[in-house]
């Protein structure tokens, strides 16, 4: 590959994008819930909270499998099973499901019954819990996937993100033990607690049920430290080693880059944030149903990935936020208006696959790099449209 | 990895580990097979018949992807919903077309009809989206066909929906009903047609990819594209009669699943095409022998593990399919019948 310039190292147009695209970020993120106040206005019917928390989830997500596939250029089908592993954390950890623990443990909780059995922990330790022990399931999972072609190796964690929703689908009585509670999933779980941050004024021990507002801000906290910490790999070691990776991994290992631990750094990474966003989302919902955990997650987060743009961070948020808001919010609307200003009886949601689809067929004919192309990746199209090639097969 | 891989290029095999714990595994499922024939032989019988039976329709859907994947190394993720969208197609012509309900020599031959109908339409829809979406992408990064594969695989899907209805719905089957009674073993009739027809097929395909010479053309496609449009083959083309054979086999599965199960629902395609696609890889992905060898097995394992005494029962069949696929690519990454294919390590 010829020179690449690392981004960030330009002329003063450059820097200036440098500072504001985050500073825009961030106003824009933080005002959101101060704009959408009117119940029933404009602005609440086509950009409700609750959307806005889900599409903070599925950023998280994003940025998640973005170090997966676009970072380290390894094809993952089965994101689906960190989410499942951060949910049921926080299902565990956050509730009484466990009941043969009484008296319950209980640490700095927000259980509606401070007597209650089981363990309740607080979400704020549950939070990095559930990273690790997604972290882990993403190198158990990854371990015996790492020598694989990519193809292959989009099939083994399609695997797994089959296999293990069933499990737990199916871990009702393992040995007469109650593990996942089948179909029935896991809850309620205890509330939001926000009790060390009540002299700021803004917490409350536990937060209510319709509180979106706050549920919204801790997503975005969440977010946006997992966004420093995606920008600060890249640009680190490990970010380049997964960027080696992703252009020619045989070059790579030459050039003395351990393949095995940085790949399994990548899937403990990438799985940690799917970890953290299941945990809060079990915790938002109040509650774990098996049958959110589907083939469909892994794929509609993957072209979350995609149609933002790959390794891009800033394209990744725009393309989670964008999807989410659609698949949420944005079909329903949209069909509601045209059949109001029409009087049609048109039901869009009924064709949310088939625009989905055709969208994404689009993208990928005419638009590949997604919304935000990484720069690294605009530039090496440049040089050489084979070097972005994913796999091994590279430039033969 | 390497020293694996060289085992098996160079035929002798070397006893590390990974081929200990991949044998030790194999002779605990042996175990376990001759465990639940002991204990009742004809229920196994049964289960393994049916199953293989079953593993016939998942060989015909896996032919379509190791074809494909063989010529453009593309797993083609919409084929199971095209295998559905004929499915539906099929249940349109029999039921509402001809109002056909019950196995008669009307329905046989309303039947025959309709089979080389939903071949066809199967084949043509298969050459119709390479045509639009894949063939643009020939020269793009792996990831790109198989995007467009996904938003393809949407689309079906919501077709699918709007044709049938997001609820399943029952469809009369119109070849004979019963079972093929002997001993106390019972085959149904269906079952066994699926078989009966099954195999011309996969021998007419077998012919058409050794013998004729747009199979020769496949086969010189498959290996290296670019080499054989040196050689004056039209690649387009060749990639598009192997679209249309897949298609064709989908069309085939289709409508004897209709026949055997009864029912057609938007996301049948799914789960089947899942398990097809483990079917292609087990056999060697690209390789059409072992398509049909892998649909086979999986078709036996799943009977098994579904009906046998000691089974796991339904509700961990798609688990144990996985699971299988799984171990597969830790031990022989190749599967039973393809080439050596590990990353270069």
């Amino acid at each position: 590959m010829a020179v690449v310039t690392t981004p960030g190292t330009g002329t003063g147009a450059r820097r200036l994008r440098r500072v504001a695209v985050p500073a825009l970020f961030l106003i824009g993120g933080l005002s959101v819930p101060t704009v959408v106040t009117n119940v029933g206005a404009f602005e609440d019917r086509w950009f409700p909270l609750t959307t806005m928390v889900l599409c903070g989830i599925f950023v998280m997500f994003t940025l998640g499998l973005n170090i997966v596939v676009g970072y380290a250029g390894l094809l993952d089908l089965g994101y689906v099973a960190f989410f499942l592993f951060g949910a049921y954390t926080a299902g565990w950890l956050m509730s009484s499901f466990f009941f043969q623990i009484d008296p319950g443990i209980h640490i700095f909780d927000a259980a509606i019954n401070p007597d209650s059995p089981g363990i309740n922990l607080s979400f704020w330790i549950v939070v990095p819990i559930a990273a690790v022990v997604a972290a882990i399931a993403g190198v158990i999972i990854g371990a015996p996937t790492l020598r694989l072609k990519s193809d292959y190796l989009a099939l083994v964690t399609l695997g797994f993100g089959e296999i293990l929703p069933q499990a737990f689908r199916n871990g009702e009585s393992i040995k007469g033990f109650n593990l996942s509670n089948g179909t029935k999933g896991i809850g309620p779980t205890n509330p939001l607690d926000m009790g060390w941050l009540s002299w700021t004024g803004v917490g409350k021990d536990a937060i209510n049920v319709f509180d979106y507002k706050t549920r919204y801000y801790v997503i975005f906290a969440l977010c946006v430290i997992f966004i420093l910490i995606s920008l600060r790999l890249r640009d680190g070691k490990l970010g380049r080693a997964w960027l080696a990776i992703r252009e020619d991994e045989l070059a790579a290992s030459l050039m003395g880059v351990p393949l095995m631990r940085t790949k399994l750094w990548a899937y403990g990474v990438g799985a940690a944030a799917g970890g953290i966003g299941g945990a809060f989302y079990c915790v938002s919902l109040g509650g774990v149903q098996v049958d959110t955990f589907n083939f469909q997650f892994s794929v509609i987060v993957l072209c979350m990935v995609i149609l933002g743009g790959m390794a891009n961070v800033y394209g990744c948020i725009l393309g989670a936020v964008i999807l989410t808001w659609v698949n949420y919010t944005g079909m329903k609307e949209i069909g509601n208006s045209v059949n109001n200003t029409f009087g049609t009886e048109i039901s869009v949601p009924k064709y949310q696959f088939l625009i989905f689809g055709i969208v994404l067929v689009l993208m990928m004919l005419f638009r590949r790099d997604g919304m935000l192309p990484a720069a690294r990746q605009k530039h090496s199209r440049e040089i050489d449209a084979q070097i972005e090639k994913i796999g091994t097969e590279g430039v033969a | 990895m390497s020293s694996m891989s060289q085992a098996v290029r160079g035929g002798g095999r070397e006893w590390n580990a990974t081929n200990v714990v991949g044998v030790a595994l194999l002779g605990l499922i042996g175990l376990w097979i001759l465990w639940n024939f002991i204990d009742s032989p004809t229920q196994v019988i049964q289960v393994a018949i049916l199953g293989l039976c079953n593993g016939a329709l998942y060989a015909l859907i896996a032919l379509g992807y190791t074809l494909v994947y063989g010529i453009i190394e593309l797993i083609n993720f919409a084929h199971g919903d095209l295998f559905m969208l004929g499915s539906v197609f099929s249940a349109m012509i029999i039921s509402d077309w001809f109002g056909q309900e019950t196995s008669n020599p009307t329905g046989w031959a309303v039947f025959a009809l309709t089979f080389v109908a939903a071949m066809a339409f199967c084949a043509a829809i298969n050459v119709s989206v390479d045509q639009l979406a894949y063939r643009r992408l020939r020269n793009a990064p792996k990831l790109a066909p198989l995007i467009t594969a996904v938003g393809v695989s949407f689309i079906f899907q919501n077709v699918g929906i709007i044709w049938n209805g997001s609820a399943p719905k029952s469809q009369n089957a119109v070849l004979p009903g019963g079972s093929l009674e002997i001993g106390d073993v019972r085959v149904p009739w269906t079952y066994l047609f699926t078989v009966i027809i099954t195999i011309p097929l996969l021998l007419l395909l077998t012919w058409i990819v050794q013998k004729t010479r747009q199979g020769k053309a496949m086969r010189a496609t498959a290996q290296d594209p670019d080499a054989a449009r040196l050689m004056g083959i039209n690649t387009n083309r060749t990639i598009a009669f192997t679209f249309a054979l897949g298609g064709a086999m989908a069309g085939a599965a289709a409508i004897m699943y209709l026949q055997n199960n009864g029912t057609t629902r938007y996301d049948a395609g799914f789960q089947l095409g899942l398990i097809a696609f483990t079917a292609a890889v087990l056999g060697g992905v690209g390789n059409l022998t072992g398509a049909v060898l892998g649909g086979l097995l999986i078709g036996l394992i799943q009977g098994l593990n579904d009906g046998a005494p000691h089974g796991l029962g339904q509700e961990w069949s798609q688990s144990v399919v996985f699971s299988i696929l799984i171990a597969l690519m830790v031990f022989r990454p190749s599967g039973i019948l393809g080439s050596p294919t590990s990353e270069k390590v």
